[in-house]
């Protein structure tokens, strides 16, 4: 199963020049508590290739959300940024496969 | 003695619109202030680079000539923050131009009176950031980003976040009109509320979720909220038809552009929500009690700076032909190749002097090396970007990239292929390309030694 499959929505945007953040909406506590349990802090790494230092993670029972804040892969607008709201890279975790 | 403000938000910010029957309907709740963010470094590092404003100034017009008239048949004050994107001392410059052409048309309906306005230039002096930066004054972010005198100087403009102090000081001249540079998008909604003691926590709160409009509403692009802010916490409402505020779509407001969602950083201190509670009034209003704001020693204000990057030329060809789509990554290689020998034999130029940037549009395009998908379509464009160190350069690059870009097979030994090009001259010119070069906060002993503050009369 994906992310995507067991989320309402993903969105990723700048949280500054130097951070992306990526909140996944689960719509409901047992897709949260599934989701929560399911997608590793790894994966966001790896997704992005940020050490894990670079990554902080906030489960949100309030919301049903878990978000995610990581170091930009690049800093935005950079020659080298393809994407200067980092809006597209939730794509990236929506498409994770989720542990059984 | 209880305090009530209340704050109308026309919108997240101006330049973007909003709808005019809610801002009609909002000016009707006689809010005791106007406030409207004016940018952000959201679209990029251009903007500051270049000090300019990625508005359309036509529209920034149409939609301040509607707040001005707004705030003259309030009598209140109307504050805008981070003016022309940027905040830029030229930006403020923009700002007052732009507001002296509205008091001056002849309908009058504009302004009524003389106005006072009052400008605030976040603009920072080099050489007194030199001078901070060797008194160790200035302080990195994570993510670390290497800051020396060099780098520095490198800055075609630098501006700090402005925070509530500076906007009160402002309203403290009397001004009917605030035109702020650089400024946190917060600061802005809350200093009215602060200075005439609300609670602090409700205030940074309130205006964290309301700066971006009906952004934390169920109809975003409406632009307009109403927050009313009291000694114990806020209430917040849209006013479009159709709009409403729940206590999900303020909440979820806080994971938005931050880092954190229950601590967010201002000059003088943090906003902490971890204990706010969010209670529906009714299906149109919210109410939030319990935020905290936690004040620090010392002063700090945010840095941002940009400095040119170099300058830039771009093409772009479209491949149709079934074999060069699928061979799309291998032919770019071969291409890039023989485009850094080319570059060399008749430029004179080593492959650091330069950068040849392949995106192949319907296969890495949007992720680069983090694409995982590998499925091609009938058709892939390629672009090329070309980073150079004069647009000169980029541009004799650039001339010489796109008759192979055109026509260069995929083996030695085959005729040569002809792509599409898209337009006549394939290659544009993008001119000078700017990178944010600061992730710093700068202590201050005095607060307003930030900003200056200047009175005029228009």
């Amino acid at each position: 199963m994906k992310v995507s499959n067991l989320a309402d929505s993903v969105r990723s945007k700048n949280a500054g020049p130097f951070w992306v953040t990526i909140d996944i909406f689960c719509g409901s506590d047992s897709a949260y508590q599934s989701m929560r349990g399911r997608l590793q802090t790894e994966q966001i790494a790896t997704a992005l290739r940020q050490p894990m230092t670079a990554v902080k993670r906030f489960d949100i029972d309030a919301l049903n959300v878990v978000k995610f804040s990581v170091h930009r892969p690049v800093v935005q607008g950079h020659p080298l940024d393809r994407d200067q709201h980092g809006a597209q890279w939730s794509m990236l975790i929506e498409e994770l496969d989720l542990q059984d | 003695m209880s305090s009530n403000v209340r704050v109308l938000v026309p919108s997240g910010v101006l330049g973007l619109g909003f709808d005019s029957e809610a801002l009609a309907r909002a000016v009707a709740l006689n809010p005791d202030v106007i406030c409207i963010d004016g940018g952000s470094t959201d679209s990029g590092p251009y903007s500051l680079g270049t000090s300019t404003s990625k508005y359309s100034r036509a529209v920034c017009v149409r939609e301040w000539r509607q707040l001005m008239q707004a705030r003259a048949a309030l009598g209140v004050p109307l504050i805008i923050g981070s003016s022309g994107t940027c905040g830029s001392d030229d930006m403020v410059d923009w700002m007052l131009e732009i507001t002296r052409e509205i008091a001056a048309e002849t309908d009058g309906a504009a302004t009524g009176e003389a106005l006072k306005v009052a400008l605030i230039y976040s603009e920072q002096d080099k050489s007194v950031l030199q001078e901070h930066l060797s008194q160790q004054r200035i302080k990195p972010l994570e993510p670390v980003v290497p800051l020396d005198a060099a780098l520095l100087e490198s800055c075609t403009h630098v501006v700090a976040l402005a925070g509530a102090e500076h906007i009160q000081a402002a309203l403290d001249t009397g001004a009917d009109i605030v035109i702020a540079g650089r400024t946190t998008d917060t600061a802005v909604v809350s200093a009215l509320p602060l200075a005439r003691g609300c609670h602090a926590g409700a205030c940074w709160h309130a205006a964290k979720i309301a700066e971006c409009g009906a952004l934390c509403s169920t109809h975003p692009t409406s632009g307009v909220i109403v927050v009313d802010i009291d000694d114990t916490g806020f209430t917040i409402y849209p006013t479009a038809d159709q709009a409403h505020c729940t206590p999900h779509s303020v909440s979820a407001h806080m994971l938005y552009e931050n880092t954190d969602p229950f601590i967010l950083y201002e000059p003088g201190g943090h906003l902490d929500v971890r204990a706010a509670h969010y209670e529906a009034l009714d299906d149109t209003r919210v109410r939030v009690t319990g935020s905290r704001w936690v004040p620090t020693d010392p002063y700090t204000v945010k840095l941002e700076g940009a400095r040119l990057g170099g300058y830039q030329t771009t093409l772009l060809a479209l491949l149709r032909n079934a074999r060069y789509v699928a061979n799309a990554r291998a032919w770019v290689d071969r291409l890039q190749n023989h485009l850094h020998r080319e570059i060399s034999a008749s430029l004179s130029l080593p492959e650091s002097a330069y950068q040849l940037d392949f995106r192949l549009i319907g296969d890495n395009a949007t992720l680069g090396e983090l694409e995982t998908q590998t499925s091609m379509g009938h058709e892939t464009g390629v672009l090329l970007i070309i980073t150079a160190q004069t647009q000169e350069m980029a541009n004799e690059i650039g001339k010489l990239s796109n008759p192979f870009l055109l026509h260069y097979p995929l083996t030695d030994d085959e005729s040569l292929p002809t792509f599409a090009f898209p337009y006549s001259p394939a290659q544009t010119s993008r001119g000078a390309l700017y990178e944010f070069c600061l992730n710093h906060i700068l202590e201050l002993d005095e607060p307003m030694s930030a900003v200056r503050l200047e009175e005029v009369v228009v």
